[in-house]
Protein backbone atom coordinates (compact mmCIF):
# COMPACT_ATOMS: atom_id res chain seq x y z
CA UNK A 1 0.00 0.00 0.00
CA UNK A 2 1.54 3.31 -1.06
CA UNK A 3 2.18 6.20 1.30
CA UNK A 4 0.27 8.60 -0.94
CA UNK A 5 -2.96 6.71 -0.64
CA UNK A 6 -2.69 6.27 3.12
CA UNK A 7 -2.29 10.00 3.56
CA UNK A 8 -5.11 10.87 1.21
CA UNK A 9 -7.81 12.49 3.35
CA UNK A 10 -10.51 10.58 1.49
CA UNK A 11 -9.22 7.27 2.84
CA UNK A 12 -10.56 7.84 6.35
CA UNK A 13 -14.14 8.08 5.12
CA UNK A 14 -13.75 5.03 2.92
CA UNK A 15 -12.23 2.80 5.61
CA UNK A 16 -14.74 3.84 8.22
CA UNK A 17 -17.69 3.00 6.00
CA UNK A 18 -16.75 -0.65 5.50
CA UNK A 19 -18.67 -2.85 7.91
CA UNK A 20 -17.40 -6.15 9.29
CA UNK A 21 -20.09 -8.80 9.76
CA UNK A 22 -18.92 -11.73 11.95
CA UNK A 23 -19.66 -15.34 11.07
CA UNK A 24 -20.81 -14.72 7.50
CA UNK A 25 -21.22 -16.72 5.32
CA UNK A 26 -20.16 -19.25 7.95
CA UNK A 27 -18.81 -19.28 11.54
CA UNK A 28 -15.32 -17.87 11.91
CA UNK A 29 -15.40 -15.65 8.83
CA UNK A 30 -15.29 -11.89 9.41
CA UNK A 31 -17.06 -10.65 6.28
CA UNK A 32 -15.98 -7.28 4.84
CA UNK A 33 -19.23 -5.65 3.80
CA UNK A 34 -18.95 -2.80 1.29
CA UNK A 35 -22.69 -2.12 1.13
CA UNK A 36 -22.35 0.43 3.94
CA UNK A 37 -19.77 2.27 1.82
CA UNK A 38 -22.36 2.49 -0.97
CA UNK A 39 -24.78 4.20 1.42
CA UNK A 40 -22.39 7.13 1.74
CA UNK A 41 -22.42 8.77 -1.67
CA UNK A 42 -19.35 10.90 -0.97
CA UNK A 43 -17.30 7.92 0.24
CA UNK A 44 -18.45 5.84 -2.75
CA UNK A 45 -17.54 8.66 -5.14
CA UNK A 46 -14.13 9.04 -3.43
CA UNK A 47 -13.52 5.30 -3.87
CA UNK A 48 -14.19 5.53 -7.60
CA UNK A 49 -12.17 8.75 -7.93
CA UNK A 50 -9.10 7.13 -6.35
CA UNK A 51 -9.20 4.35 -8.95
CA UNK A 52 -9.95 6.73 -11.82
CA UNK A 53 -7.06 9.03 -10.88
CA UNK A 54 -4.72 6.05 -10.97
CA UNK A 55 -5.89 4.62 -14.31
CA UNK A 56 -7.13 7.45 -16.48
CA UNK A 57 -3.84 8.11 -18.27
CA UNK A 58 -2.80 4.48 -18.69
CA UNK A 59 -4.61 3.68 -21.93
CA UNK A 60 -6.83 1.07 -20.36
CA UNK A 61 -9.34 -0.05 -22.98
CA UNK A 62 -11.17 -2.71 -20.91
CA UNK A 63 -12.42 -2.83 -17.34
CA UNK A 64 -13.43 -6.39 -16.44
CA UNK A 65 -15.64 -6.69 -13.38
CA UNK A 66 -16.23 -9.89 -11.47
CA UNK A 67 -19.82 -10.84 -10.66
CA UNK A 68 -21.49 -9.46 -8.65
CA UNK A 69 -19.78 -6.83 -6.50
CA UNK A 70 -17.25 -6.10 -9.25
CA UNK A 71 -20.29 -4.91 -11.23
CA UNK A 72 -20.76 -2.12 -8.69
CA UNK A 73 -17.21 -0.70 -8.86
CA UNK A 74 -16.15 -1.58 -12.41
CA UNK A 75 -18.70 0.34 -14.52
CA UNK A 76 -18.20 3.75 -12.86
CA UNK A 77 -14.45 3.37 -13.39
CA UNK A 78 -14.95 2.28 -17.02
CA UNK A 79 -17.26 5.19 -17.73
CA UNK A 80 -14.86 7.71 -16.25
CA UNK A 81 -11.82 6.47 -18.16
CA UNK A 82 -13.64 5.79 -21.45
CA UNK A 83 -13.08 2.03 -21.40
CA UNK A 84 -15.39 -0.86 -22.26
CA UNK A 85 -16.95 -2.73 -19.35
CA UNK A 86 -16.85 -6.53 -19.57
CA UNK A 87 -18.76 -8.60 -17.01
CA UNK A 88 -17.11 -11.83 -15.86
CA UNK A 89 -19.85 -14.16 -14.71
CA UNK A 90 -20.77 -17.44 -13.07
CA UNK A 91 -21.68 -20.20 -15.51
CA UNK A 92 -24.89 -20.03 -17.49
CA UNK A 93 -25.50 -16.30 -17.03
CA UNK A 94 -23.93 -14.83 -20.17
CA UNK A 95 -25.96 -15.48 -23.32
CA UNK A 96 -24.21 -16.46 -26.53
CA UNK A 97 -20.69 -17.77 -26.95
CA UNK A 98 -18.40 -17.72 -23.92
CA UNK A 99 -15.03 -19.00 -22.79
CA UNK A 100 -14.76 -20.58 -19.35
CA UNK A 101 -12.03 -20.82 -16.73
CA UNK A 102 -12.29 -23.24 -13.83
CA UNK A 103 -10.72 -22.38 -10.52
CA UNK A 104 -10.29 -24.01 -7.14
CA UNK A 105 -12.23 -23.08 -4.00
CA UNK A 106 -11.51 -24.10 -0.43
CA UNK A 107 -13.81 -27.06 -1.06
CA UNK A 108 -14.53 -27.91 -4.67
CA UNK A 109 -14.29 -25.65 -7.66
CA UNK A 110 -16.07 -22.85 -9.50
CA UNK A 111 -16.01 -21.37 -12.97
CA UNK A 112 -15.86 -17.89 -14.45
CA UNK A 113 -17.03 -17.02 -17.98
CA UNK A 114 -16.42 -14.18 -20.44
CA UNK A 115 -18.07 -13.41 -23.77
CA UNK A 116 -16.16 -14.34 -26.89
CA UNK A 117 -15.42 -11.17 -28.85
CA UNK A 118 -15.77 -8.80 -25.90
CA UNK A 119 -12.00 -8.37 -25.55
CA UNK A 120 -9.54 -8.22 -28.45
CA UNK A 121 -5.87 -9.20 -28.60
CA UNK A 122 -3.52 -6.55 -27.22
CA UNK A 123 -6.18 -4.67 -25.34
CA UNK A 124 -5.00 -3.28 -22.00
CA UNK A 125 -7.24 -4.52 -19.21
CA UNK A 126 -7.98 -3.71 -15.60
CA UNK A 127 -9.66 -6.38 -13.44
CA UNK A 128 -11.93 -5.07 -10.68
CA UNK A 129 -13.56 -6.74 -7.69
CA UNK A 130 -14.64 -5.47 -4.27
CA UNK A 131 -12.17 -7.66 -2.39
CA UNK A 132 -9.23 -10.02 -2.87
CA UNK A 133 -9.04 -12.96 -0.47
CA UNK A 134 -7.19 -16.05 -1.75
CA UNK A 135 -6.88 -14.57 -5.24
CA UNK A 136 -8.52 -17.55 -6.94
CA UNK A 137 -11.25 -15.55 -8.64
CA UNK A 138 -8.91 -12.79 -9.79
CA UNK A 139 -6.49 -15.36 -11.14
CA UNK A 140 -9.29 -16.97 -13.16
CA UNK A 141 -10.27 -13.53 -14.47
CA UNK A 142 -6.70 -12.78 -15.53
CA UNK A 143 -6.47 -16.13 -17.29
CA UNK A 144 -9.62 -15.40 -19.31
CA UNK A 145 -8.25 -12.06 -20.47
CA UNK A 146 -4.82 -13.45 -21.31
CA UNK A 147 -6.32 -16.38 -23.21
CA UNK A 148 -7.82 -13.93 -25.70
CA UNK A 149 -4.52 -12.10 -26.03
CA UNK A 150 -5.18 -9.08 -23.85
CA UNK A 151 -2.69 -7.65 -21.37
CA UNK A 152 -3.74 -7.40 -17.74
CA UNK A 153 -2.27 -4.11 -16.60
CA UNK A 154 -3.37 -4.38 -12.97
CA UNK A 155 -5.96 -5.86 -10.61
CA UNK A 156 -7.84 -3.34 -8.48
CA UNK A 157 -9.85 -4.07 -5.34
CA UNK A 158 -11.28 -1.94 -2.58
CA UNK A 159 -10.14 -4.38 0.14
CA UNK A 160 -7.32 -6.90 0.53
CA UNK A 161 -7.08 -9.63 3.16
CA UNK A 162 -3.26 -9.86 3.14
CA UNK A 163 -3.13 -12.84 5.51
CA UNK A 164 -4.65 -14.96 2.72
CA UNK A 165 -1.75 -14.07 0.39
CA UNK A 166 -3.93 -13.53 -2.67
CA UNK A 167 -1.38 -11.09 -4.04
CA UNK A 168 0.99 -14.00 -4.65
CA UNK A 169 -1.55 -15.77 -6.85
CA UNK A 170 -1.66 -13.04 -9.44
CA UNK A 171 1.20 -14.44 -11.56
CA UNK A 172 3.36 -11.41 -10.95
CA UNK A 173 0.71 -8.91 -12.00
CA UNK A 174 0.38 -5.84 -9.83
CA UNK A 175 -2.46 -5.42 -7.36
CA UNK A 176 -3.75 -2.08 -6.16
CA UNK A 177 -6.05 -1.89 -3.13
CA UNK A 178 -7.37 0.93 -1.00
CA UNK A 179 -7.83 -0.89 2.32
CA UNK A 180 -6.03 -3.79 3.99
CA UNK A 181 -7.89 -5.81 6.58
CA UNK A 182 -6.12 -8.21 8.92
CA UNK B 1 -36.43 -2.59 -31.78
CA UNK B 2 -37.89 0.88 -31.36
CA UNK B 3 -36.43 3.63 -29.26
CA UNK B 4 -38.81 5.44 -26.94
CA UNK B 5 -40.13 8.67 -28.42
CA UNK B 6 -37.51 8.64 -31.15
CA UNK B 7 -36.44 12.23 -30.60
CA UNK B 8 -33.22 11.98 -28.64
CA UNK B 9 -30.43 11.16 -31.11
CA UNK B 10 -28.64 9.07 -28.50
CA UNK B 11 -31.43 6.51 -28.36
CA UNK B 12 -30.84 5.07 -31.82
CA UNK B 13 -27.27 4.14 -30.98
CA UNK B 14 -28.31 2.68 -27.65
CA UNK B 15 -31.03 0.56 -29.25
CA UNK B 16 -28.73 -0.69 -32.00
CA UNK B 17 -26.02 -1.71 -29.56
CA UNK B 18 -28.28 -4.15 -27.72
CA UNK B 19 -27.90 -7.68 -29.04
CA UNK B 20 -30.68 -10.25 -29.26
CA UNK B 21 -29.72 -13.86 -28.55
CA UNK B 22 -32.33 -16.44 -29.62
CA UNK B 23 -33.23 -19.39 -27.43
CA UNK B 24 -31.58 -18.15 -24.24
CA UNK B 25 -31.93 -19.16 -21.46
CA UNK B 26 -34.29 -21.65 -23.08
CA UNK B 27 -35.87 -22.33 -26.51
CA UNK B 28 -38.31 -19.67 -27.68
CA UNK B 29 -36.90 -16.82 -25.60
CA UNK B 30 -35.27 -13.94 -27.49
CA UNK B 31 -32.80 -12.66 -24.88
CA UNK B 32 -32.04 -8.93 -24.85
CA UNK B 33 -28.31 -8.75 -24.19
CA UNK B 34 -27.02 -5.43 -22.85
CA UNK B 35 -23.39 -6.56 -22.64
CA UNK B 36 -22.79 -5.30 -26.18
CA UNK B 37 -24.00 -1.87 -25.06
CA UNK B 38 -21.37 -1.95 -22.32
CA UNK B 39 -18.69 -2.57 -24.95
CA UNK B 40 -19.49 0.80 -26.53
CA UNK B 41 -18.31 3.43 -24.04
CA UNK B 42 -20.19 6.25 -25.75
CA UNK B 43 -23.46 4.33 -25.82
CA UNK B 44 -23.06 3.23 -22.20
CA UNK B 45 -22.33 6.81 -21.14
CA UNK B 46 -25.35 8.06 -23.10
CA UNK B 47 -27.55 5.47 -21.37
CA UNK B 48 -26.47 6.68 -17.95
CA UNK B 49 -26.75 10.34 -18.98
CA UNK B 50 -30.34 9.88 -20.15
CA UNK B 51 -31.31 8.52 -16.72
CA UNK B 52 -29.28 11.12 -14.83
CA UNK B 53 -30.83 13.99 -16.79
CA UNK B 54 -34.27 12.72 -15.87
CA UNK B 55 -33.61 12.17 -12.15
CA UNK B 56 -31.06 14.67 -10.93
CA UNK B 57 -33.57 17.37 -10.02
CA UNK B 58 -36.05 14.96 -8.44
CA UNK B 59 -34.48 14.73 -4.96
CA UNK B 60 -33.87 11.01 -5.21
CA UNK B 61 -32.03 9.84 -2.10
CA UNK B 62 -31.79 6.11 -2.96
CA UNK B 63 -31.05 4.18 -6.12
CA UNK B 64 -31.92 0.50 -5.61
CA UNK B 65 -30.37 -1.86 -8.16
CA UNK B 66 -31.62 -5.38 -8.75
CA UNK B 67 -28.96 -8.11 -8.87
CA UNK B 68 -27.02 -8.51 -11.04
CA UNK B 69 -27.45 -6.33 -14.13
CA UNK B 70 -29.07 -3.59 -12.07
CA UNK B 71 -25.67 -3.35 -10.35
CA UNK B 72 -24.17 -2.19 -13.65
CA UNK B 73 -26.63 0.67 -14.32
CA UNK B 74 -27.64 1.69 -10.80
CA UNK B 75 -24.31 2.80 -9.27
CA UNK B 76 -23.30 5.22 -12.06
CA UNK B 77 -26.72 6.85 -11.78
CA UNK B 78 -26.48 7.00 -7.97
CA UNK B 79 -23.00 8.53 -8.12
CA UNK B 80 -24.07 11.19 -10.61
CA UNK B 81 -27.14 12.28 -8.65
CA UNK B 82 -25.56 11.99 -5.18
CA UNK B 83 -27.86 9.20 -3.95
CA UNK B 84 -27.14 6.09 -1.90
CA UNK B 85 -26.88 2.83 -3.83
CA UNK B 86 -28.72 -0.12 -2.32
CA UNK B 87 -28.26 -3.60 -3.82
CA UNK B 88 -31.37 -5.81 -3.95
CA UNK B 89 -30.11 -9.39 -3.89
CA UNK B 90 -30.92 -13.07 -4.21
CA UNK B 91 -31.17 -14.90 -0.87
CA UNK B 92 -28.17 -15.29 1.42
CA UNK B 93 -25.88 -12.94 -0.44
CA UNK B 94 -26.27 -9.91 1.83
CA UNK B 95 -24.51 -10.25 5.21
CA UNK B 96 -26.24 -9.08 8.36
CA UNK B 97 -29.93 -8.35 8.88
CA UNK B 98 -32.17 -8.37 5.83
CA UNK B 99 -35.83 -8.22 4.94
CA UNK B 100 -37.16 -10.59 2.28
CA UNK B 101 -39.90 -10.49 -0.30
CA UNK B 102 -41.04 -13.57 -2.17
CA UNK B 103 -42.28 -13.26 -5.74
CA UNK B 104 -43.68 -15.54 -8.44
CA UNK B 105 -41.78 -16.92 -11.38
CA UNK B 106 -43.28 -18.68 -14.36
CA UNK B 107 -42.69 -21.89 -12.42
CA UNK B 108 -42.22 -21.52 -8.67
CA UNK B 109 -41.05 -18.56 -6.64
CA UNK B 110 -37.91 -16.61 -5.86
CA UNK B 111 -36.92 -14.27 -3.05
CA UNK B 112 -35.36 -10.81 -3.06
CA UNK B 113 -33.55 -9.33 -0.05
CA UNK B 114 -32.58 -5.86 1.11
CA UNK B 115 -30.49 -4.79 4.09
CA UNK B 116 -32.32 -3.59 7.17
CA UNK B 117 -31.34 0.04 7.74
CA UNK B 118 -30.21 0.76 4.19
CA UNK B 119 -33.38 2.65 3.31
CA UNK B 120 -35.11 4.98 5.78
CA UNK B 121 -38.69 6.17 6.08
CA UNK B 122 -39.06 9.24 3.91
CA UNK B 123 -36.34 8.25 1.43
CA UNK B 124 -37.27 8.87 -2.23
CA UNK B 125 -36.20 5.85 -4.25
CA UNK B 126 -35.50 4.95 -7.85
CA UNK B 127 -35.40 1.25 -8.74
CA UNK B 128 -33.10 0.26 -11.59
CA UNK B 129 -32.75 -2.93 -13.62
CA UNK B 130 -31.51 -3.58 -17.16
CA UNK B 131 -34.89 -4.86 -18.37
CA UNK B 132 -38.54 -5.22 -17.36
CA UNK B 133 -40.31 -8.35 -18.57
CA UNK B 134 -43.26 -9.54 -16.46
CA UNK B 135 -42.51 -6.99 -13.76
CA UNK B 136 -42.32 -9.59 -10.98
CA UNK B 137 -38.83 -8.65 -9.86
CA UNK B 138 -39.49 -4.91 -9.91
CA UNK B 139 -42.73 -5.45 -8.02
CA UNK B 140 -40.83 -7.28 -5.26
CA UNK B 141 -38.31 -4.44 -5.11
CA UNK B 142 -41.11 -1.88 -4.80
CA UNK B 143 -42.60 -3.82 -1.91
CA UNK B 144 -39.31 -4.02 -0.03
CA UNK B 145 -38.80 -0.28 -0.27
CA UNK B 146 -42.37 0.54 0.71
CA UNK B 147 -42.25 -1.87 3.64
CA UNK B 148 -39.57 0.29 5.26
CA UNK B 149 -41.59 3.45 4.75
CA UNK B 150 -39.83 4.91 1.74
CA UNK B 151 -41.41 6.18 -1.46
CA UNK B 152 -40.75 4.65 -4.86
CA UNK B 153 -40.63 7.61 -7.24
CA UNK B 154 -40.11 5.60 -10.42
CA UNK B 155 -38.74 2.38 -11.89
CA UNK B 156 -36.12 2.79 -14.59
CA UNK B 157 -34.96 0.17 -17.11
CA UNK B 158 -32.93 0.27 -20.28
CA UNK B 159 -35.37 -2.11 -22.04
CA UNK B 160 -39.05 -2.98 -21.80
CA UNK B 161 -40.81 -6.01 -23.31
CA UNK B 162 -44.25 -4.43 -23.55
CA UNK B 163 -46.05 -7.60 -24.63
CA UNK B 164 -45.37 -9.08 -21.20
CA UNK B 165 -47.28 -6.18 -19.61
CA UNK B 166 -44.84 -5.67 -16.77
CA UNK B 167 -45.80 -2.02 -16.63
CA UNK B 168 -49.30 -3.02 -15.45
CA UNK B 169 -47.84 -5.00 -12.56
CA UNK B 170 -46.23 -1.92 -11.11
CA UNK B 171 -49.59 -0.52 -10.06
CA UNK B 172 -49.42 3.21 -9.65
CA UNK B 173 -45.64 3.35 -9.90
CA UNK B 174 -44.38 4.98 -13.07
CA UNK B 175 -41.93 3.21 -15.35
CA UNK B 176 -39.33 4.91 -17.54
CA UNK B 177 -37.52 2.95 -20.24
CA UNK B 178 -35.19 3.88 -23.05
CA UNK B 179 -35.92 1.09 -25.51
CA UNK B 180 -39.01 -1.02 -26.23
CA UNK B 181 -38.66 -4.44 -27.80
CA UNK B 182 -41.58 -6.28 -29.30
CA UNK B 183 -39.65 -9.46 -30.00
Amino acid sequence: MSADKDEDPRMYGIKSRIRVVPDFPKPGIMFQDITTLLLDSKAFKDTIDLFVERYKDRNISVVAGIEARGFIFGPPIALAIGAKFVPLRKPGKLPGEVISEDYVLEYGKDCLQMHIGAVQPEERALVVDDLIATGGTLCAAMNLLERVGAEVVECACVIELPDLKGRERLKGKPLYVLVESH
Amino acid sequence: MASQGGQDPRLAKIASSIRVIPDFPKPGIMFQDITTLLLNPEAFKDTIDLFVERYREQNISVVAGVEARGFIFGPPIALAIGAKFVPMRKPNKLPGEVISEEYSLEYGTDTMEMHVGAVQPGDRALIVDDLIATGGTLCAAIKLIERVGAEVVECACAIELPELKGRDRLGDKPLFVLVSSDI
